[in-house]
């Protein structure tokens, strides 16, 4: 492990120091107190986000928000799960059992068990040992968080079918169909990421955006559509269509109660957090704190893992407020449009995408770019955010105004139009003459 | 097709989704840090009601303390929720009282008849809204209650005057 690392390392011009890797018993212990920091962590985070995001809603919309529970409403989650825990366990009559206990477990494990291979900070030369700071540093990191990320839509098919309501069930197969096809649109907008890393590890990932600058600077339109495609896995609005409240109840959660519903909300803002340290890490530099290399050069003291971590928590904080932000900003998707949106805006535009990144990063490392740097920036990093400003003012500019997506009118044949104008002006005229 | 369908005319070459996201969460933003908050932090603060805010009623006193009521009949017959009781009763001197005068404020419909009929300016509807009861016959408001009850009473519109309050 240790080897490989320090050979990618040097590849890449980071050097690291020749710390021996740690013993077993070192391992196992530095795991389980990894493991009970960010469970830790983990649900306290979860806590604080119900509370955040019903702050954020309410100052949003002009309100003050929940403040009778402690200080400022700061004991409101506390309240909320005692609620909740005394709340009755209740069963319909239809529902399959087995299956409606498992639903929101497995809603909330696919969420949590992502974050073993996300480094939360720089890795720390102890005098244990090299200690990483991901629970398991994988070579095949991101390919880990795809395999886990698809599971993720089980727990909410499964809730939805073992309902045995016609409501829950068309909340369980919106939320398939919808994840099953902003998947690939995922999955497609990481291509350019890993491209430019040439690994699949996400240490390596970070290492690369600290060296060439980050991807949102160097590969803005994947970071886009990643982020519109994390909201429709999320099942966040503007995407929520699985719970729907205007015409599915509440979707495939409408036959909950009491601690099962809640874990469902657990996993949602469990799918929040990591969904915003996904983005952090892909495309924002992880645990890089900006503008600065020695956070990425040996030695690797535990000062700078200190450090590094709090940048990190800072970027993940700032997307979950994102992800709220955005919530109670946009309207709800129509499922057509929904649809339209991942297949035929998203995916062809990330698949021209990763053609030209391809061929951008191929002339751009067959011209050597990469070991030179531009008054202290890396050259292969200039030439990617030059070529990156030239395609985003064409999406997002050029394309986008009516071209990609265009309202209603513009699919109906100028005629039609005109005649459906002249229509309205009729059928109102003669109510305006008073008869 | 339904008849009427709302054809816009929007510029095609101004729709735009992406700029238009950015524009909305701008917004939604200068809204979040606006330290102006609609809300009222209601037991602690209250809205300011309106003079003629018709809520529960109050029985005035003359100077003796005695309800000002002489038990002509007049509200009993106005109500048109039917919910003024009112047994008259006379004194040795000839004046007319109420024995009994009780108001059901759950059936009350705050139309303040009664108030514009009577001739002694004795009943009046009051700028009072929190009148919760833990129970139905707590709404039947008797003539010590009405007459205990201290909140400011109603000013109705006067048709003389109609911009006046």
């Amino acid at each position: 492990m240790s080897a490989i690392l320090t050979a990618v390392a040097l590849q890449a011009g980071v050097s690291t120091s020749a710390v021996p890797p740690q013993g077993m018993g070192v391992f196992l212990i530095t795991t389980v107190i990894k493991i009970l920091v960010i469970f830790t962590i983990y649900l306290v985070g979860v806590m604080g986000l119900t509370l955040a995001e019903r702050k954020v809603s309410a100052w949003i919309q002009g309100r003050v928000g929940p403040n009778r529970a402690g200080y400022g409403g700061l004991l409101q989650p506390i309240a909320d799960g005692l609620k909740n825990i005394m709340k009755e366990e209740t069963y319909p009559g239809a529902v399959n059992k087995p299956l409606f206990i498992l639903a929101p477990a497995i809603a909330f494990t696919v969420a949590l068990i992502t974050w073993a291979v996300i480094p939360f900070a720089a890795p720390w030369e102890s005098g244990w040992g090299y200690i990483s700071m991901a629970l398991a540093p994988m070579p095949i990191g991101f390919l880990y968080v795809l395999a886990i990320g698809s599971l993720g839509v089980y727990g909410i098919v499964i809730a939805g079918w073992a309902s045995n309501n016609k409501y829950a069930l068309l909340g369980g197969l919106r939320s398939s169909a919808q994840m099953i096809s902003y998947e690939i649109s995922l999955g497609m907008s990481t291509i350019p990421v890993l491209l430019l890393a040439g690994n699949v590890a996400l240490d390596r990932i970070i290492h690369q955006q600290a060296l060439h600058g980050w991807n949102i600077l160097n590969l803005t339109i994947a970071a886009f559509v990643f982020i519109v495609a994390f909201f429709a896995e999320t099942n966040r609005v503007p995407f929520d269509l699985p719970e729907s409240e205007s015409e599915l109840v509440s979707g495939y959660h409408t036959e909950y109660s009491a601690m099962k519903f809640s874990m469902f909300f657990i996993a949602e803002y469990a799918n929040l957090i990591t969904a915003s340290a996904l983005i952090s890490t892909l495309f924002f530099g992880g645990w890089d704190i900006p503008f600065t290399l020695w956070d990425n050069l040996a030695p690797h003291t535990g000062f700078k893992t200190f450090l590094t971590g709090i940048a990190f928590a800072m970027k993940v904080t700032f997307f979950l407020f994102t992800f709220m932000w955005v919530r109670w900003t946009l309207p709800r998707f129509r499922y057509d449009q929904l649809m339209s949106l991942g297949w035929k805006v998203l995916l062809p535009l990330m698949l021209l995408y990763i053609i030209v990144i391809a061929a951008a990063v191929l002339l751009f490392r067959g011209m050597g770019l990469e070991q030179q740097r531009i008054v202290g920036f890396s050259a292969f990093g200039l030439a990617m955010f030059a070529l990156n400003i030239v395609l985003s003012v064409l999406v997002f500019w050029i394309l986008d105004r009516g071209r990609v997506i265009s309202p209603a009118t513009t699919r109906v044949r100028r005629e039609a139009l005109e005649q459906l104008q002249a229509r309205r002006y009729r059928t109102r005229m003669p109510a305006e003459a008073g008869d | 097709m339904a008849i009427n369908i709302k054809v816009l005319d929007r510029p095609i070459a101004e729709s735009s989704y992406v700029r238009s996201t950015f524009k909305g969460m701008a917004r939604t933003f200068r809204h979040m840090v606006d330290p102006h908050k609609v809300t009222v932090q209601y037991p602690e603060v209250k809205h300011a009601l309106s003079p003629r805010w018709r809520g529960t009623h109050r029985m005035l006193t003359n100077e003796e303390g005695n309800a000002k009521c002489v038990a002509c009949g007049l509200c009993p017959t106005v109500c048109p929720a039917n919910c003024i009781k009112l047994i008259p009763g006379e004194d040795e001197k000839g004046n007319r009282y109420p024995l009994v005068f009780e108001i059901d404020e759950f059936r009350c419909i705050f139309c303040g008849y009664c108030q514009e009929v009577c001739p002694e300016e004795a009943i009046h509807l009051g700028r009072h809204y929190e009148n919760a009861e833990y129970s139905r016959d707590g709404h039947v408001y008797d003539l010590e209650r009405l007459m205990a009850q201290t909140h400011p009473v109603c000013e109705m519109w006067d048709p003389a005057d109609p911009r006046g309050e």
